[in-house]
């Protein structure tokens, strides 16, 4: 074994960490990693900034082919750079464009998808949601019911889609919906490329308790979709969703933010003074900040350890690992999130803007917004279920 | 990077599991727990033959000359199939210390012995205080002509009741600070003032209470500087508490096949237990945990293994591996039933090994600190 990076490897980290702690001078005030930043008003020209600038450097699309914009990187160059990514928190990365349609028509689009879709996401001009969660169907996404019609070159597409992340922002969607309404569940879906522009589309705010505006509900009215915008064949569209959801799910960028995080926790509980004492002198204190480390530096290694499964043999065969590097990730965001609130104590309830909120106010927000992550993209009862079908080989029972 | 182990490795590993499961059953694990000695001279002796206790001892003093990653990988096996006795107090905490430190006439005298499976050894560092710290040695050693007089009591001292040598960490000097002034020697077992007891423990691994009374040691079994003992004491304890952490992940793996295995075989309603989500989602906890473990358990191991600095790393890895091992093995109990509480059935082996390695060098409160330390808090 040898857990030592190469030396271009080390020199890549460094140049992209270098890069970033110049560029994220320029974020908002108070920036916040995550969607929700990404896509409020303020953040998202940044979102769009940082774009164009990783872009510019040839750092947005590195493990695409050449053609396409990338260098072919491996999967651990992508965890090296998702991991600085994370650390600095910064935007720019669009996941839905660059880390899931892009791969998909990697895989499974025709060489004029290709050629109209990738090279607008390499060069930060086309930003993309998500269109799977129905009102309806969430987990068991294969029960959706929004439909498409074929018309002539054209389908038409009427139904409901909800949870749609920067729906507000983005200027395509790939959605899916059921072809064949005699099948029932996976069969019968395809998997559609949806202008946000087309006649139709209606996208509606849904705001998190917060009050952020991070997702949607979208509404299509007899949209029309021209034919060449299904991937892969009519009702064979459940087959590419899982290949949407397999690329690197390694979860390395939570680990990169949670480590900056408990940085500036642990900075925060040396210098702050409560009865005369620092806070980093509560043993209580001290043990939860010792714990956290721990856990990160645990986190990190397993996603390394995806990674390298990833690399190897395949994304399906390390499913589990994935599944576990996805819910132990927005976990241990979420106990980090509560760790800080609570060691805050009662200004651990302040709002960012506020002069009595510390560091930003940053355990204010991020207490309620680590729910999400726990649902997002697979909960983690799914994940959970994956580990124990998959990876354990119970029985599966639904 | 290149997270696989080496085929050499992977043979190591078939081997060693091939043989334990033969050699040492469970029905002897329970045996030799109850047996006065606590390990089976005969399967010793076979274990010599295979080169296991000379694994990382040089090929000039009669070794295999191989590396601290490779010994982590029989530790696991070992850790997987429970074997008891003093491989671990033998290999670890005697030859690797006097690897790092003998002189060469130590090392001619003992490496050879060890590695021909001729001698037992363990190391005496905790005492009544029960602290992994420099603080907490208070055993005395002070010159006299060519010798030293050893005087102290010495707790949870594995395998000194069959020991051949004992490593004696002492103090020779109250210096400014705690790790001033320590001193190891390698001390004759047999030498006269020396009291030994085993102390009954939830593994019935046959630590010792051992009294030193005026044990009279000659000059040159110093191992080691006078008073600069303690970075030597620091460096065995990361790399036994890495060899440690290996044997726990093969006993959490082997929990886990157990528990998993069981899970689809109980029918329980009609239907394995393993079809219930509840139990699922214990499965998936307690993969995820073993899994985790391991990841962190061979980078450590590795940087051990390179001699790369490693005290928050050997601190991470213990930390979050007691804690792993326990769940693991408490989780296994659960999904059992009645019969995993049982003295007859296996899953109690692991957990009782779980909460005993716990605590050996340093439970998690213990590692927290080091790492807040290293965080600088
Ligand atoms: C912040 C955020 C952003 C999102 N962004 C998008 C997006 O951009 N595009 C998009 O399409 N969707 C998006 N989603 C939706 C997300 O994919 C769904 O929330 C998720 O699939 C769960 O579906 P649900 O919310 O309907 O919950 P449900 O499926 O109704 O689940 C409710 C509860 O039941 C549990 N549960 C369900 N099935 C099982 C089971 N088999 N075993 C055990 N427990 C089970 C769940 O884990 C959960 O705890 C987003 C969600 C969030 C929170």
């Amino acid at each position: 074994m040898d857990f030592k990076l190469t030396p271009e490897q080390e020199a890549l980290k460094k140049e992209l960490d270098d890069f970033l702690r110049e560029e994220m001078k320029n974020a908002p005030p108070g920036w916040e990693a995550g969607m929700e930043a990404m896509f409020s008003d303020e953040g998202w020209p940044f979102h769009r900034y940082m774009a164009r600038r990783l872009s510019e450097k040839g750092w947005l699309v590195r493990p695409w082919p050449r053609e396409y914009g990338g260098v072919d990187a491996p999967m651990i160059e992508q965890v090296i750079f998702s991991e600085v990514m994370g650390y600095h928190r910064a935007p720019g990365r669009d996941i839905f464009g660059i880390g899931m349609i892009g791969p998909t028509l990697l895989v499974a689009g025709n060489e004029e998808q290709k050629k109209e879709h990738l090279p607008p996401i390499a060069r930060a001009e086309r930003f993309w949601c998500q269109g799977w969660s129905e009102p309806n169907a969430g987990s068991d996404l294969a029960s959706l019911t929004t439909r498409a019609v074929r018309d002539g070159d054209d389908y038409i597409i009427n139904g409901q889609k909800t949870w749609t992340s920067g729906a507000h922002f983005a200027d395509w969607s790939f959605i899916l919906a059921r072809t064949n309404p005699e099948e029932k569940r996976s069969r019968g879906i395809s998997f559609f490329l949806v202008d946000m522009k087309s006649p139709g589309v209606t996208v509606r705010p849904l705001l998190g308790m917060n009050g952020t505006h991070l997702f949607n509900e979208v509404y299509y009215d007899d949209v029309r979709v021209p034919a060449r915008n299904r991937v892969g064949e009519e009702n064979e569209g459940w087959a590419i969703t899982r290949a949407t959801m397999n690329f690197e799910r390694s979860s390395i960028e939570t680990v990169g933010v949670v480590k900056r995080e408990l940085e500036e926790l642990a900075a925060f509980c040396k210098e702050t003074k409560w009865n005369g004492k620092t806070l980093s002198q509560n043993p209580f204190v001290r043990h939860r900040l010792a714990q956290l480390a721990i856990e990160i530096d645990v986190g990190r290694a397993l996603a390394y350890r995806t990674a390298w499964l990833q690399e190897k043999g395949g994304l399906l065969l390390s499913a589990d690992a994935a599944s576990a590097a996805k819910v132990y990730g927005t976990e241990l965001a979420q106990r980090l999130a509560y760790t800080g609130y609570q060691i805050m104590g009662l200004y651990g309830q302040v709002k960012m803007g506020s002069k009595w909120a510390p560091l930003h106010g940053s355990y204010e927000s991020s207490s309620q917004l680590c729910m999400g992550m726990n649902l997002a993209g697979g909960s983690s009862e799914v994940q959970r279920n994956m580990i124990a079908w998959f990876g354990l080989g119970l029985p599966r029972t639904i | 990077m290149n997270l696989d182990f080496t085929e050499e490795q992977e043979m190591l590993r078939t081997s060693a599991r091939d043989f334990l499961t033969t050699e040492c059953p469970k029905t002897l694990v329970r045996e030799l727990e109850e047996s006065e000695k606590g390990y089976s001279p005969e399967l010793w002796k076979k274990m010599a033959e295979l080169g296991w206790m000379g694994l990382v001892i040089p090929d000039k003093y009669d070794g295999m000359g191989m590396q601290f990653m490779d010994l982590a990988v029989l530790l696991e096996e070992m850790g997987r199939n429970i074997l008891p006795g003093p491989f671990f107090s033998t290999v670890v905490l005697g030859a690797l210390p006097i690897l790092s430190a003998g002189s060469e006439e130590q090392k001619k005298e003992i490496l050879p012995k060890i590695a021909g499976g001729k001698a037992i050894l363990t190391m005496a560092l905790t005492e009544p205080s029960a602290t992994y710290e420099a603080s907490g040695v208070h055993t005395k050693a002070v010159a006299r002509g060519n010798s030293f007089i050893l005087n102290g009591t010495k707790l949870f001292v594995e395998n000194a009741h069959i020991a051949d040598y004992i490593i004696c960490v002492t103090r020779t000097k109250d210096g400014a600070s705690p790790e001033e002034g320590i001193t190891l020697f390698l001390v004759d077992a047999k030498s006269p003032g020396i009291k030994c007891a085993v102390i009954p423990t939830i593994a019935l691994d046959k630590q010792c209470e051992v009294v030193f009374e005026n044990v009279s040691v000659p000059k040159k079994n110093m191992l080691g500087e006078l008073d600069k003992g303690w970075p030597l004491v620091a460096r065995t304890l990361e790399q036994a508490t890495m060899a440690k952490c290996a044997e726990m992940i093969g006993g959490a793996q082997a929990a886990l096949d157990m528990t998993v295995a069981y899970a689809k075989e109980r029918v329980q309603y009609g239907r394995p237990i393993g079809a219930f989500q509840a139990i699922q989602f214990y499965l998936s906890d307690m993969w995820m945990k073993v899994t985790m473990s391991k990841n962190i358990t061979y980078e450590a191991v590795w940087m051990v293994s390179e001699g790369l600095p490693c005290t928050e790393k050997v601190a991470i890895a213990k930390g979050w591996v007691n804690d792993a091992y326990k769940f693991v093995t408490e989780r296994g109990v659960q999904v059992h039933g009645a019969i995993g509480t049982t003295r007859d059935h296996d899953m109690g082996l692991y957990y009782r090994r779980a909460w005993a390695a716990d605590q050996t060098f340093g439970n998690t409160d213990f590692q927290r600190e080091v790492v807040a330390r290293q965080m600088g808090l």
